[in-house]
């Protein structure tokens, strides 16, 4: 073995050594790497009810309400499994949108409802012209399916 | 076998790699100037409005482009400097040392339109999520591997320390890429998967275009800045003072 090789192999395992390290290190902080808790999350008591914490997941449609200040929302935020309501006084990304995602940060109330004091939209991973967006509206109208599930609104796990 | 006695290693001495680069310096230049300009052509002009984003998308086609860079320009620095630290070649650790601040430079361009998109998309410049999270680190990366070379006097000493800083950082970047797969963030997922491309032609050609612009505008710095490199590291050969003599 020339040192070359040598210092190639080192190389080489120390390399491969660090990578089995990130991967256990990310692993154990795993929850501490989300940026949000889903409403299944929150229903199975994962979340920290007692401090500040995200909540994301898609705007279920037809809950969005205004109050009468104009300034006060509430909406559902769900996972298809799992809903919570959420009320935000404030001024609302404009990509916010029924049937989109969005994170909210905040704290949940006694009652369970999550008193919001920022929201953020979470767009998808999708860019096409409007026409096309409108074709495929049309398309799905007229043939009922499934909604397209948002890449990692639900965790990167399956609902 | 004619490819075998092509002699590769000749190419990896400062001496005769100097002048190579003088002469691809202006291909480069050329290719990255005209893929700029096609590609914001298209990017701007030619590529439709998004449905959802109108027309502040477009800063897709510097955002990604650059992303992507900052990442392929890590490994590329990250190859060089386990090069030189395997193969002892000086033109390596040249050649890592110049990739860095290109590198830098796209970083924080990806993290500066990723600021200025998420404020009026997502509501906010800056979350703490681990897309951005990771990519910010492969700033400090860069700035870490440039500090840690320019506080080492002896460059025979400086080369393998920020070599095996450059290489330790690698891990990184799978970290950077897959991250709106392992967690859950505010960034979305990647639009071009193996499984196909949620995206419109016109607007992945014209992404592709800048990506291929950035690349070769990155060639043509870094060969520039390298022969600065060489020039400074063999200012005691013969050569060197042959070739400046010539310039002069």
């Amino acid at each position: 073995m020339k040192p070359r090789h040598k210092r190639l192999a080192f190389i080489l395992i120390g390399l491969a050594g660090l990578g089995v390290a990130a991967t256990l290190v990310l692993n154990a902080l795993k929850s501490n790497l989300q940026l949000f808790y889903s409403p299944s999350e929150l229903a199975a008591g994962a979340a920290p009810k007692e401090r500040t914490f995200r909540l994301g997941g898609l705007v279920e449609e037809g809950s969005v309400k205004r109050g009468n200040d104009g300034l006060t929302v509430s909406f559902v935020l769900t996972d298809r499994a799992e809903n919570v309501n959420v009320v935000f006084k404030g001024i609302l990304p404009d990509l916010f949108k029924e049937g989109q995602g969005a994170v909210a940060l905040g704290k949940i109330s006694d009652d369970g409802v999550f008193m919001a004091d920022e929201v953020l939209a979470k767009h998808d991973e999708t860019y096409m012209p409007p026409e096309v967006a409108k074709a495929l509206e049309q398309a799905k109208k007229s043939q009922p399916a499934a909604a397209a599930p948002i890449n990692n609104m639900n965790g990167g796990r399956d609902i | 076998m004619a490819v075998g006695q092509i002699n590769w290693f000749k190419f990896s001495s400062p001496a005769t790699f100097y002048p190579l680069a003088g002469k691809l310096i202006p291909y480069f230049t050329a290719l990255a100037v005209v893929l700029t300009v096609v590609g914001l052509y298209l990017g701007f002009f030619v590529a439709p409005t998004d449905y959802k984003q109108g027309e502040g998308y477009r800063i897709i086609f510097i955002h990604v482009p650059a992303a992507w860079m900052s990442m392929l320009i890590y490994i590329v620095m990250a190859a060089y400097a386990g090069m030189g630290l395997v193969f002892n070649t000086r033109l390596s650790s040249l050649m890592a040392s110049a990739l860095a601040p290109t590198g830098a430079l796209f970083t924080f361009l990806a993290l500066w339109t990723g600021a200025l998109w998420g404020k009026p998309m997502w509501g906010a410049w800056w979350v703490w999520d681990a897309r951005l999270t990771s990519e910010l680190i492969l700033l400090f990366l860069y700035i870490g591997f440039m500090s840690l070379k320019a506080a080492i006097d002896d460059p025979r000493r400086a080369a393998p320390a920020s070599g095996l800083l450059a290489i330790i950082g690698v891990i990184n970047v799978p970290i950077i890429y897959k991250s709106v797969e392992w967690w859950n963030t505010l960034h979305q997922g990647a639009t071009i998967k193996s499984s196909g491309t949620s995206m419109e032609t016109t607007m992945l050609t014209a992404m592709l275009v800048m990506t291929f612009a950035m690349w070769m505008y990155t060639v043509a710095v870094v060969l520039t800045r390298v022969r600065c490199e060489i020039l400074e590291a063999e200012r005691d050969t013969e050569w060197v003072a042959a070739e400046l003599s010539k310039s002069s």
